[in-house]
């Protein structure tokens, strides 16, 4: 078993004359958790689109566990075992949470329409086991008041959490979270990091992400790829990529904004 | 020579879809709602044009303008007071409303105590005389239809080449409340577009009157002015004539050369052929949402 | 308000939430057994309507309500289910495998109306069902041979290898069980994975994909299951009106229809039979009044269809939850006397918003 999850190479997506992606290639390891950053534009949300089989690329190819997803159509995605989130969150709004997340129970049900029209034991036992799977992801993300409250009514930082704990609820291997902390506040994108760590370590699941926010990156990333204008910048461990000339001109403020600032903090200590 | 006087026959039908059509992309461009009533707007528009040459006794061309402007009025009206308060709502529900719009305008006319359930003629100065053109013997009501058209199409691409109106339907069809912000007078915009869709409805009303008759059933002609719509484009306002004109010959000619029955189903046909072929219509656009 | 503290998973799983509910539709249920022998003949064949209407009803409530794909020419099912229906009583085939077939042949036709679906949307997915419906009905009233054209055709009474369902007692509760029995299977769709993944795809399209829900597969089922209740309830229809005729299954039947599930409250299946009460019933309301009004308007042929307009437009307007949506305010304003805010079902102003990029 390969310690590769997922591998990008030459990845390249063309939409009319624009090159959203340009010959990106990564790869992301079993266990880490790989963030993506760069300025808007840089094609990241493109290339969770690519992954999820949203967009068509133009060249290069995308392998998940060994297997490409060259010919994989979008509804077959979710049962390989890759789940996202999205970046403009997309739930079911007409429904509660908790029918949110059963719906993401959706690959793992093992009865047919004719025994469900009929509502056999069977049906009513697997009902009894998607709820007590999804009681799991609920405790774990401290959902319980809102289980069964209307999506439409819940405010902003609630709802990110609910489309990650229906991304979850798929036992995804991969988990592909987009923007996991934008329109969250300071506590808020704590109990992010803290979440993302425990998917890491208890759930054993493997985090593919895009942010903005440096602290988080610096904080739960094992490895960042840095890209700008549809291209690979800089890849390594969070300090590197966050040192990288590059990135700090295309994305992180100029060398002299940064070492003033730093010149700035020395002068509090001192 | 029969055939292409029965593709005169069907382009001048095809004009009458073509502005039936217009006024649903008019609409449907601006608020993202379908006027199921654009059909009974047409008829109303008819018999206002009846009333006008039978109670006041206008002439044909002083009471076809004078229905275009009650009409448009009426248009402004009915987005006034009953579009307006809806709007936010799922786009199915308004459709539903404008269903009863359109149950309620054929009912209401029925009711009218002596002239609603009968059809009646309209004489137009023109009625009956005919026209030779390179040989091909042409009916003046059908070219008074198709000239009609083309004036009335030159009028509202004007009006959309170089007026901001244009963009600003644009604009509040697409984020109503970004519109809003940038000043935009959404509600008045509406009406206008309502008061237009409804003027449009009216003149094809007039156009059509001497062609056939004026009843109260004549709005269901309107439903055939869907597959035009759809077959353009339904944001493509060149698109709905062009659609209509398909429509209108497809009918024509196969009430000629196919059985019975097969002429009042082929505009259906066509549409799933070109919803199957390309969904969104000959001119028309596909939006795809970005995640 | 009742609050009920919830101990088991079975209490979301199961259809009947508390006692209440149990005992209310138990009483229901009891009422509509005995209703034969409490109606009025004339009465007793209205409510047969009512049924017929609701199992029609469930089923678009199915497609529209809950998969949010809008169908407009749902009358053609209807036909196809009637016509194979009379046509099949007449070769002498028992009831419950005439209908059977009819729920089937609707069903595949819903299947081929339903492909459409599988490309558009919205507007465009509303005429594409629209076009089908007017092929249909033509179609019908074309081939002759088997449906007797605009002649009309003349239908039997249901019967069982020999024994027929004579007299309007037993039809009655023929429908009664046909509705009970499509009603109960509807809803326990909806408490299934099958029925959270319509209402995943009627919600947000791309992220029921990515959920794995194939679309393409489950708007055909909806659309197959939603047709063949709408045969189901044609079926019925052919054998409570005796005789058919195209015409019956056109344009102004669909939106019927449609309109049916719109007053009743879109998005509940209670919606649906307040809707069909409400077509049945409407009717019979104004013919009653009539004889009140002013001859000109009391007469007047027109008066049913301003009549319907004008109350589809007050309820777009006024009662967007429609009939059953009034009815759950007026029993939380029961519930909770004399605390009832009338805040509390109010819907946030909102401004349009663009539903082609949905």
């Amino acid at each position: 078993m390969s310690g590769i999850l997922l591998a990008a190479r030459n990845l390249s997506v063309r939409f009319g004359g624009v090159l959203a992606v340009n010959n990106v290639s990564f790869d992301v390891r079993r266990g880490e958790v790989f963030t993506l950053i760069g300025p808007n534009g840089a094609g990241k949300t493109t290339v969770f689109n690519l992954i999820s089989r949203i967009y068509d690329p133009t060249s290069g190819t995308l392998e998940f566990n060994g297997r490409a997803l060259g010919d994989v159509p979008p509804h077959q995605i979710a049962p390989l075992g890759i789940a996202r989130t999205f970046q403009n969150i997309e739930l079911f709004e007409h429904a509660t949470v908790l029918q949110n997340l059963l719906i993401g129970r959706h690959i793992r049900r093992r009865t047919g329409v004719w025994k469900e029209l009929v509502f056999t034991r069977g049906v009513r036992e697997a009902e009894r086991d998607t709820r007590r799977k999804v009681e799991e992801v609920i405790d774990l993300l401290e959902l319980q008041h809102h289980r069964d409250a209307l999506v439409a009514g819940l405010p902003y930082g609630v709802r990110k959490v609910v489309e990650l704990a229906r991304a979850l609820c798929t036992e995804p291997k991969l988990l592909l979270l987009d923007e996991p902390s934008s329109g969250l506040n300071v506590e808020e994108t704590e109990d992010m990091a803290f979440w993302i760590q425990d998917i890491q370590r208890d759930l054993g699941v493997t985090i593919l992400m895009v942010e903005h926010d440096m602290g988080l990156v610096s904080k739960v990333s094992d490895r960042v790829l840095a890209m700008n204008q549809g291209e690979v910048l800089a890849l390594g461990s969070p300090a590197e990529v966050q040192s990288h000339p590059g990135v700090i001109e295309a994305y992180l403020g100029s060398v002299d904004d940064v070492s003033s600032l730093r010149r700035e903090n020395h002068k509090e200590a001192a | 020579m029969l055939v292409l006087q029965i593709i005169v026959a069907g382009i001048a039908q095809g004009c009458v879809y073509g502005l039936i059509a217009l006024g649903f992309v008019l609409i449907y461009k601006a608020t993202e709602t379908v006027n199921f009533a654009q059909g009974e707007l047409m008829m109303l528009g008819a018999f206002t044009g009846l009333a006008c040459m039978g109670l006041f006794g206008l002439p044909f061309w002083l009471a076809a303008v004078a229905a275009v402007l009650v009409m448009a009025g009426f248009g402004m009206l009915v987005e006034r007071l009953v579009i307006r308060p809806v709007l936010g709502q799922p786009a199915f529900s308004i459709v539903m409303l404008t269903f009863g719009l359109g149950y309620v305008a054929r009912g209401g006319v029925t009711m009218v105590p002596g002239v609603g359930t009968d059809t009646h003629t309209l004489v137009a100065p023109y009625k009956g005389s005919l026209m030779e053109v390179g040989g091909v013997v042409l009916a003046s009501e059908q070219m008074v239809v198709i000239g009609a058209t083309a004036l009335l199409c030159s009028a509202l691409w004007m009006l959309f080449r170089f007026t901001r109106v244009g963009i600003a339907m644009q604009a509040s069809s697409q984020n109503q409340l970004a519109a809003y912000y940038m000043g935009i007078p959404v509600q008045r915009l509406n009406g206008l577009v309502w008061a237009l869709a409804a003027a449009v409805a009216a003149a094809a009303g007039m156009l059509l009157a001497p062609i056939t008759f004026v009843h109260a059933n004549m709005g269901f002609i309107g439903l055939k002015a869907f597959p035009a719509a759809i077959i353009g484009g339904f944001s493509s306002l060149p698109g709905a004539i062009v659609g209509g004109l398909i429509i209108g010959v497809v009918e024509s000619l196969s009430g000629y050369f196919l059985p019975e029955g097969f002429k009042d189903v082929m505009p259906y046909v066509v549409v799933l052929l070109m919803l199957a072929v390309k969904p969104s219509g000959l001119f028309g656009e596909r939006m795809r949402k970005k995640v | 308000m009742r609050f009920i503290f919830k101990t088991r998973y079975d209490q979301d799983i199961d259809l009947a939430k508390h006692d209440g509910h149990r005992f209310w539709y138990g009483l229901l249920f009891i009422a509509l057994l005995a209703a034969p022998w409490l109606l009025p003949e004339y009465w007793l064949a209205q409510l047969t309507f009512v049924f017929i209407y609701a199992i029609v009803a469930v089923g678009l409530m199915l497609l529209a309500g809950f998969t949010g794909q809008f169908s407009i020419g749902h009358a053609a099912f209807m036909g196809v289910g009637a016509y194979t229906e009379a046509f099949l009583a007449a070769q002498g085939w028992p009831f419950p495998l005439s209908m059977a077939c009819a729920m089937g042949l609707s069903a595949a036709v819903g299947v081929v109306v339903g492909l459409p679906a599988l490309r558009v949307k919205g507007m465009y997915l509303a005429i594409a069902t629209l076009s089908f419906g007017f092929i249909v009905e033509e179609v019908l009233a074309r081939w002759e041979s088997v449906t007797g054209g605009n002649a009309g055709l003349m239908v039997q009474r249901p019967a069982l290898f020999g024994w027929t369902l004579e007299g309007s007692t037993a039809f009655y509760f023929l429908c009664l069980v046909c509705v009970a029995g499509s009603t109960l299977a509807v809803l326990n769709l909806l408490r299934a994975p099958t029925g959270r993944a319509f209402v995943a795809i009627r919600d947000s399209e791309i992220s029921a994909q990515s959920m794995g829900i194939h679309l393409a597969r489950y708007k055909s089922m909806s659309f197959a299951i939603s047709a063949a209740l709408a045969g189901l309830g044609g079926a019925l229809y052919a054998h409570q009106i005796q005789f058919l005729s195209p015409e019956q299954f056109g344009l102004v039947q669909s939106i019927d229809l449609v309109l049916m599930i719109v007053i009743g409250g879109l998005g509940s299946i209670h919606g649906a039979f307040f809707g069909a009460v409400f077509l049945i019933g409407m009717p019979q309301l104004i013919s009653m009044v009539k004889d009140y009004l002013p001859t000109a308007i009391g007469q007047a042929t027109g008066l049913q269809t301003v009549v319907y307009g004008v109350i589809l437009i007050a309820f777009v307007m006024l009662e967007p939850m429609g009939m059953y949506g009034r009815w759950l305010k007026i029993r939380t304003w029961l519930e909770l006397y004399p605390f009832y805010r009338r805040g509390m079902f109010k819907r946030q102003k909102t401004f349009q918003k663009s539903e082609r990029l949905k």
